[in-house]
């Protein structure tokens, strides 16, 4: 009786373990796009490729629902991890609300089209490439929550890194934007989009400090 | 079959219920109080496992069967189990995990008392050895094994899932195991006394296997354990997963694995053997029970993990509980015994007669009592162990010479009828021991032992073996063929 049930347990963790790595895999794909799409943004203009990476993140970020929706329930329903489901849940929506961000900063450039001058561009590309290693890295450390729990401190560690230098830039490039000669309105709107860029970041930080709870309550 | 057997047995499963209400915690507990297995799982795997284990693994006979041979009615066998059962349902109700061997120990105390049988205090220093040792070993295996665990774990980098998925795997184990153990050790307790008044028949079941009246007293015992686990265990259950301190599921698994080893190491026979047939030496066997191992692996683990939030109030409940548990049982059992007695007419005890006759006296004198303590007590008959002790007294006897001395001269008269030989013994007997029992034929022995000793001169096949330990099964079936044929021919 014990071994059917036990044969399944196994089976179902198989599952679950892919639903998971399948979930980071999503936002960590996100982060690559979003990447992309800033890219193709600043460099050619909301075109249609832009259009493409911010479906693609779309996309992304409904699997990414699904999963989580899933992983959620079979934690639920079958009582695993009986100890640090709550946990694993809370990792697994604050990390979903990274990719929501990635989409709806990306859903702003794509209706909005703020004009941003070229002065800017360079700036505006360097503080992506920090929020999406803060995300990287952040993705590395969850999924060492689940692996390897004794490097999870690592990864946080980067991705506070990667927060600050993201932080010290948007100050510098809001800074820049305020004493350039455009116009208020255009000032204010570039700065909304600075800060929607930078907050990605902050929300990755706020994960990590989260992870670090999580990880310290999981001890043996 | 005896109607009062039938109201007698229902004692024995009353303590098979009570038992398995308290021991689910000790085999489940941690499982449970983790959330890493329902009740509902935890009770059915148990069930299945206690039944199993007391049908196929119960064929030994317990210790404190020994103990209870002395209890020699009918009556007072129902009463000493009823009183047991009682002190034990009590600490149940309390959600207290106890000793039930322990009760049983403290409801024999109560019946000596009743009966003014001398009662050998070593098994009372053998509770209190229990007491502290047992917590003690427990905490320092699971120590032990916990740091082990945490390097292992650290080592392997499993997968939290996987580690989820592990653990729980290894406390069914675990638990299926302990459960099956519980049911092969304890059904002696449970049912042991009404072996020889069983009211089954032997049965063939499928063609294959052979169903002795043993075994199906035995799942008899089984299935009460078995529903005391369903009814009534959830309370200990939660003492012993939650109560004493919270665990994390990996401790948990710690907790019972470090319960089964010290067990395993220090109070199974089936070790001894094993030890002693390889010829190494073997690990003293100490008398432990489940209840207090558990609590001392939970409270091994608490201190390594972080003393402040063990709950000292539930261990004191649990330590006052260990301590009330045979006084309860004593006390209930000397007073039911009187109601029994004096309300309900039975009989609750026979007094064995004691006399100093030249059979005993030889034999003292072979075990090295003092010569004119011999001649000074030769011929004389004592009414009672107690009249026996008192007279005996000043001569500052240890308490193995007096039980030497009582064992000697107690008078259980028996004549060989071989005529009174059934189909029933014919069937056990084997033909050295069926022609041991011819060769002595007609002659009357004042001493059960006496008995045993003609025979085991007659035939090779009533010999004991020689060593104390790889011996041990052997012997204990030969004492107890010794005693059936013995009842048999007891000579009135």
């Amino acid at each position: 009786m014990s071994d059917t049930k036990d044969f399944t347990l196994f089976r179902r963790t198989k599952e679950l373990e892919n639903e998971l790595d399948n979930f980071f895999n999503k936002v960590s794909e996100g982060g690559l796009a979003f990447r992309f799409g800033i890219q193709i943004y600043m460099n050619h203009g909301p075109t249609a490729e832009f259009e493409e990476k911010l479906y693609h993140v779309n996309a992304l970020e409904n699997t990414a629902d699904t999963l989580r929706r899933s992983i959620e329930t079979k934690l639920y329903s079958q009582t695993l991890i009986p100890e640090s489901r709550g946990d694993v849940l809370g990792l697994l929506e604050t990390m979903d609300s990274v990719l929501n961000l990635m989409e709806g900063a990306l859903w702003g450039f794509s209706i909005e089209t703020p004009d941003v001058p070229e002065e800017f561009r360079r700036d505006f590309m360097e503080l992506t490439d920090r929020v999406v290693l803060s995300v990287d890295e952040l993705v590395k450390g969850a999924r060492a929550f689940f692996r390897n729990i004794e490097a999870v401190s690592d990864h946080n560690h980067k991705v506070m890194f990667y927060e600050k230098e993201a932080d010290k830039l948007s100050t510098k490039l809001k800074r820049a934007i305020f004493g350039s000669k455009l116009p208020l309105p255009n000032k204010v709107h570039l700065r909304s989009f600075v800060e929607s860029v930078d907050n990605i970041a902050d929300q990755a930080e706020d994960v990590a400090d989260r992870l670090a709870i999580y990880t310290i309550k999981r001890t043996v | 079959m005896d109607i009062t057997v039938i109201i007698f047995l229902t004692s024995g499963l009353f303590l098979g219920w009570a038992l398995g209400a308290n021991h689910l915690g000790n085999v489940f507990g941690t499982a449970v109080g983790t959330r890493m297995i329902r009740f509902s799982t935890a009770a059915a795997i148990c069930s299945v496992f206690v039944v199993l284990g007391a049908v196929f693994g119960g064929g030994g006979t317990a210790e404190t069967i020994g103990k209870l041979g002395a209890v020699n009615t009918l009556a007072g066998a129902f009463m000493v189990a009823l009183a047991a059962a009682g002190a034990v349902w009590v600490m149940t109700r309390a959600g207290l995990p106890v000793s039930t061997t322990h009760a049983i120990v403290g409801a024999i105390i109560g019946w000596n008392v009743f009966s003014e049988t001398w009662t050998d205090f070593d098994a009372l220093i053998k509770i209190t050895i229990g007491w502290v040792l047992g917590p003690i070993l427990a905490a320092l295996f699971a120590i032990a094994l916990f740091f082990a665990t945490v390097r292992v774990i650290r080592a392997l980098k499993l997968h939290l899932l996987y580690l989820d998925a592990y653990t729980r795997l290894g406390l069914i184990l675990a638990g299926a195991f302990g459960a099956y153990s519980l049911g092969a050790n304890n059904i002696a307790n449970v049912v042991g006394v009404f072996l020889p008044a069983s009211p089954f028949v032997e049965f063939r079941l499928f063609d294959l296997f052979t169903v002795s009246p043993a075994q199906q007293l035995f799942l008899l015992g089984g299935i009460a354990i078995a529903v005391g686990v369903y009814t009534y265990s959830e309370k200990v259950v939660h003492t012993v997963g939650r109560g004493l301190y919270t665990l994390s599921p990996v401790s948990a698994w710690v907790v019972v694995m470090a319960h089964s080893l010290v067990l395993f190491l220090f109070a199974s026979e089936g070790l001894e053997r094993l030890l002693a047939h390889l010829g190494l030496p073997t690990i003293p066997l100490v008398p432990i029970s489940s209840s207090e191992v558990i609590v001392g692996a939970v409270l091994g683990v608490a201190l390594v993990k972080g003393r402040q939030n063990i709950r000292w109030r539930t261990l004191g409940r649990i330590g006052v509980g260990w301590a009330m548990t045979p006084a309860i049982a004593g006390i209930v059992c000397f007073f039911g015994l009187f109601i029994l007695q004096n309300v309900f007419n039975q009989n609750v005890y026979d007094t064995p007669r004691y006399q100093i006759t030249p059979a005993a006296a030889e034999r003292l004198g072979r075990e090295g009592l003092p010569p004119t303590l011999i001649a000074r007590l030769a011929g004389q008959t004592f009414e009672s162990s107690a009249q026996l002790e008192s007279s005996v007294a000043s001569s500052r006897l240890s308490r193995g010479d007096i039980a030497r001395i009582l064992e000697a001269s107690q008078i259980d008269a028996v004549r060989v009828e071989p005529l009174r030989l059934g189909p029933k013994e014919f069937r056990w007997l084997t033909a050295g021991q069926m022609y041991a029992v011819y060769r002595i034929a007609g002659q009357p022995f004042p001493h059960r032992w006496a008995f045993a000793e003609a025979l085991a001169r007659e035939s090779q096949d009533w010999r004991p073996g020689a060593d104390a330990v790889l011996d041990k099964p052997r012997n204990r079936a030969l004492h107890d063929r010794v005693e059936a044929l013995a009842r048999l021919f007891r000579d009135r």
